[in-house]
């Protein structure tokens, strides 16, 4: 290797310099248009914004916030939040130790939180069925006949863990039909004894 | 009303719900004219972020008219053709008086970590989100915007979030003129910041992706050099041939939770849900950018830990800037850039499906089938 050929990384100065200004003006427009660092939208970080429209300075409260459920790192339940899905069941019931026993900084708190979604599904997919409409394991699923499911996965490499979807969304609705029938003959049997 | 409601992880469907009230006198109801799906909505239909509750309604980028308005409400009015920013935020809280509106304090019970987003889970507060007929809008004198009549309906949608954090993205990068700027992930978030890239006066912008016909798209919207990684053996050692050994000035990680490019990364982090996340393309940067060099992570992750290589990144002397962006502080330069041409979103879209078919949308999104890159949703258009 002579000393022209070797890299960049390794001498004082990039080899290749880029484009000029009016090259790359040609090609891309608007090319440099926010070249200054300092006329950029968010720079810096911590400036203080233009009139946010808020006049207040702390917002009125939003009632309801009697027995929310809140991250114990606030002060507060905040002065407007979300009302959609109040806990409810043995899953909200999970959820609310999460949220009362453990800080965001504890990896008890989102596993709990986890563990209460997936609580949370199974609740839903029994009220589902209470109410003659019953989830199924995966839906969109026309969508492979309709929009190229097969052609469209050719050739990728994240067709290697798409063979995994069916395991993973069907592998516990197989367990618990296979829980509900081995359930069912012992209840069967029970009845015969 | 008729609202997407997430029934468990790969399961969703259309349902009838309650209108939504005003619930604080700065509410807003907004009836929905235009929606999309972001690649986040993704991490919340596989199951992979904490606090997602059966019958929570996704959406975070939506446009409307304003149905009805709270009574401290006054600078919105009933019939205004209002665009919504993702954040949901108060305006005068600490984080907000310094222009952080996506760490707002006052609007997100659930966690201290992240602000208020629309749709997006009880952790980042709980609240319903746009792929529905109509929709809560908290605090309406400060995130909504009048859409200027001039603007298109699918730019205004795609300037909610994903031209925002695309631009905001290659902000953090801190760009000096001249750069070589790897981007990684040819979606939405990462085409953009592709775009906007030039905008800060780079040298040379490459993309990484997987996908040909999303490498296309770099090539033509962003004008961008691409790498399909699955064609080199490592993609780090490429990108340090690609830079003359010294590796990119700027990473600009626009792909998150679910990267694919090591399948046990992959697993662990998406399927089994045993990290925040598969940080695949996030470890790509820290090994495929130079010494001192600055990345910007704009993909989503979950609280839960991840295994990212940090050792790599404090003995490289490395500069990791990352947020939700503040998508209202960035509109008025983006309004510029959209006009002048020099930003082009709705040239992303691919697909419109209605409401009513929201389950199909999301599998084509979620399989990237059929060349889908941007996927909009029309209530009422069934």
């Amino acid at each position: 290797m002579t000393s022209s050929d070797i890299p960049s990384a390794y001498i004082g100065e990039k080899r290749t310099p880029a484009p000029s200004r009016e090259e790359l003006r040609a090609r891309i427009p608007g090319w440099g248009v926010d070249l200054d660092p300092a006329d950029r939208p968010s720079n810096p970080k911590l400036l203080p914004g233009p009139d946010t429209g808020a006049h207040w300075d702390f917002p009125e409260r939003q009632p309801g916030s009697a027995g929310r459920e809140r991250s114990i790192e606030h002060a507060f339940v905040t002065p407007v939040f979300g009302t959609a899905q109040p806990l409810k069941g043995v899953s909200g019931a999970i959820r609310r130790l999460a949220y009362d026993r453990f800080s965001e900084g504890r990896l008890a708190h989102w596993m709990l939180l986890v563990v209460g979604d997936r609580v949370d599904a199974v609740e839903g997919h029994l009220a589902s069925i209470a109410g003659l409409r019953p989830d199924v394991p995966a839906t969109g699923l026309r969508a492979e006949l309709t929009h190229g499911g097969l052609g469209s996965r050719r050739g990728r490499v994240d067709a290697r863990h798409h063979v995994l979807d069916p395991f993973v969304v069907g592998g516990p609705w197989l367990v618990a039909a296979g829980a509900a029938v081995l359930g069912a003959r012992r209840v069967v049997r029970a009845l015969r004894r | 009303m008729r609202a997407m409601t997430y029934r468990g992880p790969y399961k969703i469907r259309v349902e009838e719900k309650d209108l939504p009230a005003i619930e604080h006198p700065n509410d807003a109801v907004v009836r929905v004219t235009l929606a999309a799906i972001c690649g986040s909505d993704l991490h919340l239909y596989h199951g992979l972020m904490p606090d997602t509750r059966v019958g929570h309604t996704f959406g975070h980028e939506f446009i409307g008219i304003v149905e009805k308005v709270g009574p401290s409400v006054q600078n919105l009015q009933v019939g205004d053709r209002v665009m919504v920013p993702f954040n949901i935020y108060c305006g005068s809280c600490w984080f907000c008086a310094r222009g952080l509106y996506s760490n707002c304090h006052n609007v997100n019970a659930n966690a201290t970590a992240v602000g208020g987003i629309y749709g997006y889970s009880h952790t980042t507060g709980g609240y319903d989100g746009g792929q529905a007929e109509y929709v809560r809008v908290p605090f309406a004198d400060v995130g909504p915007t009048k859409i200027p009549d001039w603007m298109s309906d699918e730019d205004a949608v795609l300037l909610t979030d994903a031209t925002a954090t695309g631009y905001f993205g290659a902000q953090l990068g801190d760009i000096a003129e001249g750069d070589t700027v790897v981007v990684l992930g040819a979606g939405p978030v990462g085409l953009v910041a592709a775009q906007s890239s030039w905008l800060m006066g780079a040298g040379r912008v490459i993309v990484v992706d997987h996908l040909d016909y999303r490498l296309e798209k770099a090539r033509s919207f962003a004008h961008a050099e691409t790498l399909n990684f699955t064609e080199y053996d490592d993609i780090v050692v490429e990108l340090k041939k690609q830079t003359d050994f010294l590796g990119a000035d700027v990473a600009i990680e626009c792909v998150g939770a679910e990267a694919d490019g090591n399948l046990l990364q992959h697993v662990a982090g998406a399927k089994l849900k045993m990290q925040g996340g598969s940080p695949v393309a996030l470890n790509w940067a820290i090994d495929g950018v130079r010494k001192g060099a600055t990345i910007s992570v704009m993909g989503a992750y979950g609280p839960i830990p991840n295994a990212v290589k940090f050792g790599d990144a404090l003995n490289k002397g490395l500069t990791l800037r990352m947020n939700q962006a503040p998508v209202k502080r960035q509109w008025p330069r983006l309004f510029e850039h959209v006009r002048n041409g020099y930003l082009t979103p709705s040239d992303m879209v691919t697909h419109r499906f209605p409401l009513e078919e929201i389950a199909e949308a999301y599998h084509v999104f979620s399989g990237k089938l059929d060349g889908c890159i941007k996927p909009l949703i029309v209530p009422g258009a069934a």
